[in-house]
């Protein structure tokens, strides 16, 4: 399954990403162990989880009945006691059935206890639409959780970040909502095989640009940078700046950036009302940024509707590669 | 010992769990346990019902006062309940229940003084004043904590549970929930997880006959929520739930059989709350002479009398055990009430682990 890319380094899916930083952490620490509905020999709905069930056995890759309420409890509890479990929502659309355990219980518990008690565990779930799967196997819901205090929202973008990601998540001692884009899930890129750790809250410049500043995370990274080399013909700058993680969010990175080039467009899939790039939006009007702007700060993201079935419907619904690159040449016109 | 009663033709079902049988022992089994359980351990058992009963009182006298900035869930009545079910296990096994839970943490054996500082929202309180009434937790005492969404300990158990088993330990959890956690979906996900894998947990509801306002006769088509146990294949039990004893029995029966690796049960301690669901009710669903005719059934006075007329200890004695558990709580008020508050400038310090 491994490619060795242009520059000599092994190259991997996203996919085979996830999987490694699992069983890489599942063999160095025996707390650490895989539960959801059919991750045992089916291997999980999309297959992340093959071949765990050989190597680590069915107590430690734990299949479940169709239950996201009790998964996301069992995380819950076996984390207080001190385990580190990765649950797998099969769908993110699924969390909501867990919403009660991972908000009232798993964000709260040590706060509520004064600090005495912690929740390492991590809630894996695949997001996002463009697989024709509709409007309740498509969603994107880590605006949901920006608004929780005590959760952590990861939304990895690269083969590499993804594992580096993961790893944190793993070890980190707070429930973390960890997202993975189905569409990512066969993107490939160089993955060193030895373990390494991405700190959660470092965003990275994934293309260095002086006109304009686009903050993209998860499927929105490749798409942007796709947008850049198109727009880079026309003489048009993209810096594309990846949070990687939403909470906590780079904020320093962030401001930097749109400080140099002066204008900034936030892109994300889930819907723009209530959303990630409010935030950010805010984030950047509240900072010394505010100063350096050129033009309004300007949000590409979902509509305000469910993910429809209809593949022309379904690609409207969410920016697509021609939208950012619509938007990001109007914004580096505006004001000038 | 664990039995189901049908309802249709009034058979007991008693299942074959691998314990000692004898299903009419948890429910009148009183006076053989006096015999089995040692003096200190029944003493002990008056004490801590006595000091839920005056905690309870007192937190009430607290509030009227002006003194608590929140609400309250009283489980004056219900206190055979939590401490036949604590009394039963291993000091190093663990509980976790709901946001009527001080008589669970007072018999777990939590400092009394710590929480009523948590009550009253100190800093020394055993969650530094985050948590308050709703969420009081004794980690190292193995209480793993009240939650205050009804039903939600009910999913975090199986996970504590889960927790256990994978690390070959012997101790056990009892997850306490009310009547009304037992129709949620989280009930039954729950439930059934924990059977499939055979968790090392008791689920102890306490069926205090009204999840606030709503009779459990309107909310449920059974006459015994433990017959629900039938569903995942488990032991079920309906006890007298004022009956201290026969809830040590059942809750130790069942206790034992987890720990043996057989998986959990569901016990139902037959109860009733005294007070109001919380301050806010006007008691606008039931009659006095319902709550008069539980007061009789009082489980306080049940087990003075119990311990009397077994020989335990003389009535005199039993009112010793019970002005020391007022005091108790008195001197815990007072110093409490003297603790500093909590201060806004580290406010967030602990919304996330380092």
């Amino acid at each position: 399954m491994t490619d060795v890319g242009e520059n000599g380094k092994r190259e991997i899916t996203y996919l085979e990403a996830v999987r490694e930083a699992m069983v890489q952490e599942m063999r160095r620490d025996p707390e650490v162990f895989l539960m959801g509905e059919d991750v045992g020999v089916y291997g999980g709905a999309f297959g992340v989880s093959r071949g765990l069930l050989e190597e680590f056995g069915p107590e430690r890759v734990r299949e479940t009945p169709i239950s996201e309420a009790a998964i996301a409890g069992a995380a819950t509890g076996a984390a207080l006691m001190g385990m580190r479990p990765i649950a797998e929502i099969m769908f993110m659309d699924f969390i909501t059935i867990s919403m009660n355990q991972l908000v009232n219980q798993a964000a709260k518990i040590r706060f509520m206890f004064g600090g005495k008690a912690s929740i390492p565990m991590v809630v894996r779930a695949p997001a996002g639409s463009g697989t024709g799967a509709a409007a309740q196997h498509c969603q994107s819901l880590e605006a949901l959780f920006m608004n929780v205090p005590g959760i952590k929202v990861v939304a990895p973008s690269t083969p590499y970040d993804v594992k580096g990601l993961l790893i944190t998540s793993i070890r980190d001692n707070n429930p973390v909502i960890f997202m993975e884009h189905k569409l990512l899930y066969r993107a490939k890129g160089p993955v060193p095989e030895d373990i390494y750790s991405i700190p959660l809250g470092k965003a990275e410049v994934k293309r260095a640009g002086r006109d304009l500043t686009v903050v993209a995370y998860s499927i929105m990274v490749p798409r942007a940078l796709e947008a850049a080399e198109q727009l880079a013909v026309e003489g048009i700058e993209l810096e594309v700046v990846d949070p990687r993680s939403l909470k906590p969010l780079d904020e320093e990175t962030i401001v930097r950036s749109v400080c140099k080039t002066g204008r900034v467009l936030i892109v994300h899939e889930s819907p723009v009302t209530g959303g990630v790039g409010g935030e950010i939006a805010a984030v950047i009007a509240d900072s010394e940024a505010f100063d350096y702007l050129d033009a309004p700060i300007r949000r590409l993201a979902g509509l305000n509707v469910p993910i429809p079935y209809n593949r022309t419907l379904e690609r409207a619904a969410v920016p697509q590669v021609e939208d950012i690159v619509t938007a990001a040449r109007a914004l580096a016109q505006e004001g000038r | 010992m664990f039995q189901s009663r049908n309802e249709e033709d009034d058979v007991v079902v008693v299942a074959d769990v691998g314990v000692k049988a004898g299903s009419s022992l948890a429910v009148a089994g009183s006076g053989r346990l006096l015999d089995e359980l040692p003096r200190e351990k029944l003493a002990w058992m008056l004490q801590k019902m006595c000091e839920i009963r005056y905690f309870e009182e007192k937190a009430e006298d607290l509030y009227v006062r002006g003194l608590v900035h929140g609400t309250m869930h009283l489980s004056i009545g219900q206190e055979a309940s939590a401490v036949g079910g604590a009394s039963a296990l291993q000091p190093d096994d663990f509980v976790i229940h709901h946001h009527r839970g001080h008589g669970h943490t007072i018999a777990k054996g939590a400092d009394i003084t710590l929480m009523m500082a948590e009550f009253l929202g100190k800093e020394p309180g055993y969650c530094r004043g985050r948590g308050g009434s709703m969420h009081i937790a004794d980690i190292p005492g193995g209480n793993l904590g009240a939650t205050g969404v009804v039903g939600s300990g009910i999913p975090t158990a199986v996970g504590i549970a889960l927790a256990l088993q994978m690390r070959r330990s012997e101790q056990v959890l009892v997850c306490f929930f009310g009547d009304g956690a037992s129709n949620l979906g989280e009930f039954h996900e729950s439930l059934n997880m924990a059977s499939i894998w055979k968790l090392p947990v008791v689920f102890v509801c306490e069926n205090n006959q009204y999840g606030m306002s709503m009779s459990v006769r309107r909310s449920t088509n059974i006459e015994h929520i433990s017959t629900r146990a039938v569903s995942y294949g488990i032991p079920g039990e309906t006890v007298d739930g004022n009956d201290v004893l026969a809830v040590h029995q059942v809750v130790k029966a069942a206790a034992e059989y987890a720990r043996s690796g057989a998986g959990p049960s569901l016990i139902e301690n037959v109860t009733y709350r005294w007070r109001g669901h919380s301050k806010s009710d006007r008691n606008l669903y039931r009659t006095p002479e319902e709550i008069e005719s539980w007061k009789e059934r009082c489980p306080i006075l049940r087990f003075k009398q119990v311990l009397v007329d077994g020989g335990v200890m003389d009535a005199g004695e039993a009112e010793a055990i019970d002005r020391e558990a007022r005091a108790t709580v008195d001197r815990a008020a007072e110093e409490a009430l003297t603790f500093a508050e909590p201060s806004p400038e580290n406010i967030e310090d602990e919304v996330y682990a380092p």
